[in-house]
């Protein structure tokens, strides 16, 4: 059974921040498909279409009957360990600050055999369950877990490295007007979080919740303001190098498409909060959560966004609202890349209608805030940059993958 | 001795608001219109640009906000006519008081000497200023009194609308300007509040390949002096005897402000 681990202590002033180094980078395009899977938290490999045949690592031709008709698919989780070793010295950068590293062969119910990290509480020889896990530079890699899940499990050394998880780290959820933001910091709080920064744009306007979420006793709540660069900058100077993970939860959102709704202010406004105010948090915060990326227990981990799905196709009774989510999604693209240098993770939570008094005239199913809530947790401590939350989100991520242009189609009918 | 001030200050307003009123005194407003297609400062592309002004329609008597008409205005704090603080400039980043918020009030309200080289200037669009010439000026003028604004006239405000005003080529801009000697004379041996131009900038187009780069920006601003700019109206001021009110918004930490200019000119007598 893993050791549960523990708060980590004060850091010491003296001691040099431990660099972010990442585990090698280099895959080939074929690979780049589990990868992908990987990131909405699916394992898939490849499946020969001529004789079924299922192959690791990723091939460009069947390794039974050399077809080139291959395709990804979600593949049996299951396998034995045949053999284990432990590393206790390496060269390579990254896997030397972290030894000693376990590792194992896996023989998969499918057929390959793996190499693959290995969990601390799998038993060999021993049955296992297979996970493909995006790691500090943003690729696949395959662990095997035990079978069944054991006390602490996800408190294994090598598993955290694949996750984002919020036990004892210092959180900042952006905003907590909202019943969203509210609802995220209280399954925060739920999840081991050792604090919760909450901003609150313009404190002087009383808002729904405001006593219970200041009655927590690890939240503490901040003035912040996306639309303002200086208050972001401000929050940053006193939070931001302990700032492990931040969640996004503002969304500015009305109704109303380009010609249905008149003049500018109103798309400035939305513009303003979704897309520069991401881009005023990650130019304030971004840069020490990357020097903070391998800084032990409570290193920084994640920037998480949580935006309307309809970043993936213009809905146009909400046309500008989506154009600005279109827009926050290119940008979490681009962050996601400049992150990754020092291995944190850039997520999007993608949501479909909420419940709120803007959304009134949208049909159902809405998405509940406890609901984002817990994709939130989830995503962070399953370690996927993509989740899709509700029926109508879900929907759409499909559609969007089988092809973007019926999708906009159904949606703009 | 205090109540003699009171009652002089009583009276001269009194003076003052009379001439307004009826005669005698002049409002001047040397100001241009704030609008979108105002030029602006063409810096290289590379670096940060000056935004020009922009307003866009909030409401006006409609769907959104059915009694009442307004506007949501950006623009660079150095759009349209405009005050230089002293923090614009680096010479002046590190002088108490050098951001707009903070100004001496009784700076802001002062007596102004104008500055007519508008035919030197339709001569040669180049025109620079020179202590030769503040010389001169003085020798027919009399001395220029510390605590005064300078306002350099060169006509320039009548080119708004044409290419002429920017005076933009391969080789930059081309509009007059003062010297490097000029500004020092002017700060360290007239001891002036600050120095204005109807050009786009308070140097000349040229300036940035005079010695220091941009004089006008950095002896100015370096020794805690104003900068107007964009200035219009000129030609409606006496070489002397008028009051300037230039008082830049308040904004905290700002560089420099667009503002309404306006002097308190003696009517002539036609007036």
């Amino acid at each position: 059974m893993t050791d549960p681990i523990v708060r980590p202590p004060k850091k010491d002033p003296q001691k040099v921040t431990r660099p972010p180094e990442l585990p090698p980078l280099q895959r080939s395009r074929a690979a780049l498909a589990m990868s992908a899977a990987a990131s909405r938290g699916a394992f898939e490999l490849q499946c020969c279409k001529a004789c079924g045949a299922w192959m690791y690592p990723a091939r460009d031709a069947c390794p039974r009957c050399l077809s080139v008709d291959l395709a990804w698919k979600p593949a049996p989780d299951g396998g034995e360990v045949i053999a284990e070793t432990t590393i206790r010295t390496t060269v390579d950068l990254y896997f030397r600050q972290r030894t000693p590293w376990r590792v194992a062969m896996v023989r998969l119910d499918c057929g390959p055999s793996v190499v693959c990290h290995l969990h601390g509480d799998v038993e060999v020889p021993g049955r296992v369950r297979m996970t493909a896990q995006l790691d500090k530079g943003g690729n696949a890699v395959i662990m095997a877990l035990p079978a069944k899940r054991t006390p602490n499990m996800a408190d294994d050394p090598e598993f955290r490295e694949l996750t984002a998880s919020p036990k004892h780290r210092r959180v900042l959820v952006t905003d907590g007007r909202t019943a969203v933001g509210q609802a995220v910091v209280e399954a925060l709080v739920n999840a081991g979080a050792a604090l919760v920064f909450v901003g609150i744009a313009e404190p002087w306007k009383p808002y729904p919740g405001e006593d219970r979420l200041k009655a927590h006793e690890n939240v503490q709540t901040f003035a912040l303001d996306l639309t303002d660069t200086t208050s972001v900058q401000d929050l940053a100077g006193e939070i931001g190098g302990k700032t492990d993970i931040l969640i996004n939860t503002a969304d500015h959102v009305r109704p109303g498409g380009i010609l249905s709704a008149p003049g500018m202010i109103t798309a400035k406004d939305s513009f303003d909060v979704n897309v520069f105010g991401l881009q005023r948090l990650a130019q304030a915060f971004g840069p020490g959560m990357v020097g903070r990326g391998a800084d032990g227990t409570n290193s920084a981990a994640a920037f998480l966004d949580v935006l309307p799905v309809y970043a993936l196709a213009n809905t146009p009774d909400f046309g500008i609202h989506s154009a600005t989510a279109a827009a926050r999604l290119s940008m979490l693209q681009c962050l996601r890349s400049e992150m990754r240098a020092g291995g944190v993770r850039v997520m999007s939570v993608f949501t479909g209608p909420i419940e709120d008094d803007w959304r009134q005239p949208v049909p159902p199913p809405k998405v509940a805030p406890a609901q984002i809530a817990r994709a939130v947790i989830a995503a962070l401590e399953g370690g996927i940059e993509d989740s899709f939350v509700g029926d109508v989100a879900k929907d759409v991520a499909t559609r969007f993958r089988q092809d973007a242009k019926v999708l906009e189609r159904e949606l703009g009918a | 001795m205090r109540e003699t001030t009171t009652m002089n200050g009583d009276a001269l307003l009194l003076a003052l608001a009379a001439g307004i009123r009826g005669g005698g005194v002049r409002v001047v407003d040397l100001t241009h219109t704030l609008a979108p297609d105002f030029p602006v400062m063409v810096l290289p592309p590379e670096f940060g640009q000056c935004q020009p002004f922009r307003m866009e329609e909030v409401s006006r008597y409609d769907a959104r906000g059915p009694g009442w008409y307004w506007n949501t205005i950006t623009m660079s704090e150095h759009a349209g006519t405009h005050f230089d603080a002293p923090a614009h400039w680096i010479s002046g980043r590190n002088l108490p008081a050098g951001t707009v918020d903070d100004l001496p009030l009784d700076r802001l309200v002062a007596p102004v000497v104008v500055l007519d080289y508008s035919a030197e200037s339709a001569a040669d669009e180049d025109f620079l200023l020179t202590r030769a010439h503040l010389e001169a000026w003085e020798a027919e003028n009399g001395e220029i009194e510390p605590g005064s604004w300078v306002l350099f006239r060169t006509d320039w405000s009548k080119h708004l609308g044409s290419d002429k005003y920017l005076n933009l080529r391969a080789d930059g801009a081309h509009s007059p300007g003062p010297a490097a000697d000029a500004v020092e004379f002017l700060v360290k041996d007239r001891d002036i509040i600050g120095f204005g131009t109807e050009t786009i900038g308070t140097d000349a187009g040229q300036g940035t390949h005079l010695e220091p780069p941009y004089p006008a920006h950095f002896i100015l601003h370096g020794n805690g002096r104003y900068g107007l700019q964009c200035l219009a109206g000129l030609d409606q001021l006496p070489a002397r005897g008028a009051i300037l009110f230039a008082a830049p918004l308040k904004i905290r930490h700002g560089s420099g402000s667009p503002l309404r200019v306006l002097a308190l000119v003696p009517a002539s007598d036609d007036a």
